[in-house]
C-alpha cells in the first residue's frame, strides 16, 4: 500500500520549546488515521505543517510521493478544532467563498453545494446569516466547507466536539462514506471511543515525540497482557505453573470473577482445560486493552 | 493573485453592503453642500425687516440713521421705560439708547432687544455712531473733512504667484488655506478610519477562529493584502461618490442662488453704508470689497486652484498613506486577541499621524516653513502634510521625492507587517510585548 502522506524527521521549534522533535509518520492511502496525544503534545503543530500554515525547521513532508507544495492545498481539507465562520455572512455566500479559496470555480462550487444541501436537508439555510444558526448547525456547515472540494486528504481536529449524538452519528457516517470513496482521513482526538470505532491506523504523539504508531489491531496485539477474565461457580485454586490468579471477587451468591494471567507459551486451551477441572465455568474472555488503556499506559509511562 | 482578488472582493462587498457605508457616503456631501448653502444664506438672506427705535438723548444723531431694505429706523422721544414697553408689545424689535454724554463716553451705548440682535445690525448702529463721533471730534480739533477723507486709505493686497515661465496668477490664500485644512482633516480621519477597519477585520477573523480555515487555503500574506486592498477600495469608492455628489450638490445649490442675486446683495450692502463711505467706495471699489464681494472673490479664486491635481494627489496620498498605515493596523490586529488589547499599540501609531495633522494645520500657508517641508517629504507624515502644501503650489521635484519615498516605504511597511501578521494570527491567549513582536520578524516560515 502506498502512502498518501509521509512525514520525515520533522523538527519544529518555537522560541521557548520544541513542538515536534524528529517526528516521522507514514499515513497509508484510504485509511482513517488517528492522530492521538495529550494536550500540548504537538498534534496541532504537525497538522499545521501538513496544511502548510507553518513550515518545519528540519525534515520534510511528502504528499503522494511529492514534496509538499502550494498545489497540494486543494487536495487537503482541514477542519480545525477551533473553528469559526464569518458571523455576518450568509451561509451560501460563505460556503461559495471558502470553496473558491480552495480553487473551485463558482459554478463547480454551486453544484457541489446543492448536493450537500440536499443531502443534509438544509436548503432553507442558504440565505440565513451564520449568527442565526445554532452551534451544531454551524458545525455542519463547517464540515461541508471542509470536504466540499473533494480533497484526497481530510484532516479533522476533534470533529465531534459540540455535536449531539444524532449529528455526531451523521458526521461519522459521512466520514465512513468519504473513506469508501477513497479519501484518507486524519483524525485528531482525545476521545478514545471514536478512535476505537473509526480508526484503522493510529499514531500517538507525546511530548513532541512520536511514541507509537501502526495499524490499530497490531498495536492492540502488542499491548495485550495475556490476561483473561473468567466467571465461574466453585473455588479456583492455582495448582499449575501455567497461570496465576491476579485477583478474585465474589460477584453474586455463588459466582466469582477472576482475572488470570497466562504464562507465556502456554496455549489457551490448556488453561481452559485446567479450569474446568476445578470449577463450573460460566464465561471466559480475553482481556484486550482498549485504546483508552493504551493511551494512558503510554502517556503515563513517559511521565515516569 | 487569484486568491487576493477573491478575498478583496469579499472584503469589499461585505462593507459596501452595509447600511453604515451608505449613510456615511450620502451624509458627507449633504453636510458639505449644506454648509456651502448656509454660507450663502447667512450672507445674503438675513431675517425679515428689523424695526430699530433710537432714543437719542445727545441729539447729535438726527437724520443720521438711514432706512434700508432690512432695517427701519424710528426716532422716539420717550423715556427708556416706555420705549422698552413698546419692545414688550412687539411694536419694535430693537431699542438703541444713546446717552447724553456719548461723545465723552462712547461705551455708554446700550442696545435693548427682545430676542437678540444680529451681529450685522449691532455693527451697523455702532458704525454710524462711531463715524459721527469721530467727525465731531475731528472738526473740534480743526481738521477739515476733506483732508481726512483723503488721508483715509485702505490698504489691501492681492497675492500674485509668478511661475518660472513668468506666468502670473492671482492667488487667494484663504481659499488655499481652507482647501488645505479640509484635505488634511479628511486625509487624517480617513487613514485612521479605514486603517481601524482593517484592524477590526483582522481581529474579527481571529476571534471568530475562521482564520485557521482560511490560511489552510491561502497564504497569510494573501489574506492580509486582500483585506487591506478591499478596504482601501471601499475608501476610494467612498471618495469617488463624495466628490461626485459634492460637485453635483454644490452646483445645484449655487445655481439656486444666481450670480445676479449675489451682485444685488453686494450692491444693497453698499447702499446701507453712510453717504460719505459710499462716495469713497465709488472711488475705489476694488480696494474695499464688501462681504459679499469677498465671498465672490473667494469662490473665484477657488476656481483658480488646480483642483484636478489636488484630487489626483489626494487619491495617490490616500492610497499609499492608507496602505502604509493599514498594514501597521493589520499587524497590530493580528497580534492581539481583542480590541481592548490594542491600546498599548495605538499610541505609537497615532503619534506620527497626529504630528502630521498638527503640522499640516498649524503651519498651513507658510510656504518656506522647514518643518512643514520635511514633514511633507518623510513618509510617516507626508500623506497628511503634503495636502496642506498642495493648494499653495509645490515644486514638482518635491512632490516626486515625497511620492517615491512614500511608495518605497509602503512596500517596506507591508513587508514588515506581513511578517508580524503571519505569526500573530496564530498566537492566542497572551498579550504580546513589542519585544516579542520584534522577534516574530525573524521567525522562519
Amino acid at each position: 500500500m502506498n502512502n498518501i502522506l509521509e512525514v520525515h524527521n520533522v523538527v519544529k521549534r518555537y522560541s521557548q520549546h520544541t513542538a515536534l522533535n524528529n517526528v516521522s509518520i507514514n499515513i497509508p492511502k484510504g485509511v482513517i488515521f488517528g492522530l492521538l496525544g495529550p494536550n500540548g503534545a504537538g498534534k496541532t503543530s504537525l497538522i499545521r505543517i501538513i496544511n502548510q500554515i507553518t513550515g518545519p525547521d528540519e525534515g520534510y513532508v511528502l504528499f503522494d510521493g511529492q514534496k509538499l507544495s502550494q498545489k497540494h492545498i486543494k487536495e487537503i481539507g482541514y477542519l480545525p478544532e477551533e473553528r469559526g465562520l464569518y458571523k455576518k455572512m450568509k451561509v451560501g455566500e460563505q460556503l461559495l467563498y471558502l470553496a473558491q479559496l480552495k480553487g473551485l470555480s463558482e459554478k463547480q462550487a454551486l453544484e457541489k453545494l446543492k448536493e450537500w444541501f440536499t443531502k443534509f436537508d438544509i436548503k432553507t439555510w442558504w440565505t440565513k446569516n451564520v449568527e442565526d444558526l445554532s452551534k451544531g448547525m454551524q458545525q455542519k456547515i463547517q464540515f461541508v466547507a471542509t470536504v466540499l472540494h473533494e480533497p484526497q486528504l481530510i484532516i479533522l481536529d476533534e470533529p465531534f466536539s459540540g455535536f449531539d449524538p444524532i449529528n455526531a452519528d451523521l458526521i461519522k457516517n459521512e466520514i465512513l462514506e468519504l473513506k469508501e470513496k477513497g479519501s484518507t482521513i486524519i483524525f485528531s482526538t482525545h476521545r478514545m471511543e471514536s478512535v476505537e470505532e473509526l480508526c484503522d491506523h493510529i499514531a500517538l504523539i507525546n511530548k513532541s515525540e512520536k511514541v507509537l504508531d501502526g495499524p490499530k489491531s497490531e498495536i492492540k496485539e502488542r499491548f495485550k497482557t495475556n490476561t483473561y477474565n473468567i466467571k465461574y461457580s466453585g473455588e479456583l485454586l492455582t495448582t499449575s505453573a501455567d497461570f496465576e490468579i491476579i485477583n478474585t471477587e465474589q460477584i453474586e451468591d455463588n459466582f466469582s470473577s477472576s482475572t488470570i494471567k497466562l504464562n507465556t507459551g502456554t496455549p489457551v486451551n490448556q488453561l481452559i482445560r485446567q479450569i474446568i477441572d476445578q470449577v463450573e465455568l460460566r464465561s471466559f474472555g480475553e482481556n484486550i486493552p482498549t485504546m483508552n488503556d493504551i493511551f494512558k499506559m503510554v502517556v503515563n509511562e513517559s511521565i515516569d | 493573485m487569484k486568491n487576493i482578488l477573491l478575498i478583496l472582493r469579499r472584503e469589499y462587498l461585505v462593507r459596501i453592503k452595509k447600511k453604515s457605508f451608505w449613510v456615511m457616503t450620502l451624509m458627507m456631501p449633504l453636510l458639505v453642500s449644506g454648509f456651502y448653502a448656509l454660507l450663502f444664506w447667512g450672507v445674503f438672506n438675513s431675517r425679515e425687516v428689523q424695526r430699530v427705535s433710537i432714543i437719542d438723548e445727545s441729539g447729535s444723531f438726527t437724520q443720521k440713521f438711514k432706512d434700508s431694505e432690512k432695517v427701519k429706523f424710528e426716532y422716539l422721544n420717550l423715556p427708556l421705560d416706555s420705549a422698552l414697553g413698546r419692545l414688550n408689545q412687539k411694536r419694535t424689535d430693537i431699542v438703541a439708547m444713546i446717552p447724553k454724554d456719548i461723545v465723552e463716553q462712547p461705551s455708554g451705548l446700550k442696545i435693548y432687544t427682545g430676542k437678540g440682535v444680529g451681529f450685522e445690525i449691532q455693527g451697523k448702529i455702532e458704525r454710524i455712531i462711531q463715524n459721527e463721533i469721530r467727525n465731531v471730534k475731528l472738526s473740534k480739533a480743526g481738521i477739515d473733512q476733506k483732508i481726512l477723507e483723503d488721508a483715509d486709505v485702505d490698504v489691501s493686497s492681492k497675492v500674485v504667484v509668478v511661475s518660472k515661465e513668468g506666468e502670473q496668477k492671482e492667488q487667494n490664500t484663504l481659499a488655499s488655506t481652507v482647501l488645505g485644512f479640509i484635505t488634511v482633516i479628511l486625509m487624517f480621519s480617513t487613514v485612521i478610519g479605514f486603517g481601524m477597519q482593517v484592524m477590526r477585520g483582522v481581529i474579527e477573523e481571529k476571534t471568530n477562529r475562521i482564520i485557521e480555515v482560511i490560511i489552510s487555503s491561502v497564504k497569510p500574506f494573501q489574506l492580509m493584502m486582500g483585506k487591506i486592498l478591499g478596504v482601501g477600495l471601499v475608501g476610494l469608492t467612498q471618495f469617488t461618490l463624495w466628490i461626485t455628489l459634492t460637485l453635483v450638490l454644490t452646483t445645484v445649490s449655487s445655481s439656486m442662488l444666481p450670480s445676479q442675486q449675489i451682485a444685488k446683495a453686494a450692491q444693497e450692502q453698499m447702499s446701507e453704508m453712510p453717504q460719505k463711505d459710499k462716495d469713497k467706495i465709488a472711488k475705489k471699489v476694488e480696494q474695499t470689497p464688501s462681504d459679499a464681494s469677498k465671498v465672490m472673490a473667494f469662490i473665484q479664486s477657488a476656481k483658480n486652484l488646480n483642483i484636478p491635481l489636488i484630487i489626483g494627489c489626494f487619491l495617490f496620498y490616500f492610497l499609499f498613506g492608507y496602505l502604509f498605515y493599514a498594514s501597521v493596523y493589520g499587524a497590530i490586529g493580528s497580534a492581539v486577541d481583542n480590541e481592548t488589547d490594542t491600546q498599548q499599540f495605538m499610541f505609537p501609531i497615532m503619534l506620527p499621524l497626529l504630528a502630521g495633522y498638527l503640522i499640516g494645520l498649524m503651519t498651513a500657508g507658510q510656504t518656506d516653513n522647514k518643518l512643514l517641508f520635511w514633514a511633507s517629504i518623510i513618509p510617516f507624515t507626508s500623506p497628511i502634510t503634503m495636502m496642506s502644501r498642495l493648494p499653495f503650489g509645490v515644486e514638482p521635484w518635491e512632490l516626486i521625492l515625497s511620492m517615491s519615498l512614500l511608495v518605497i516605504s509602503t512596500f517596506g511597511m507591508v513587508w514588515i507587517a506581513a511578517k508580524i501578521y503571519r505569526v500573530g494570527i496564530l498566537m492566542y491567549g497572551k498579550k504580546p510585548t513589542f519585544k516579542e513582536i520584534g522577534k516574530w520578524l525573524f521567525y522562519k516560515g
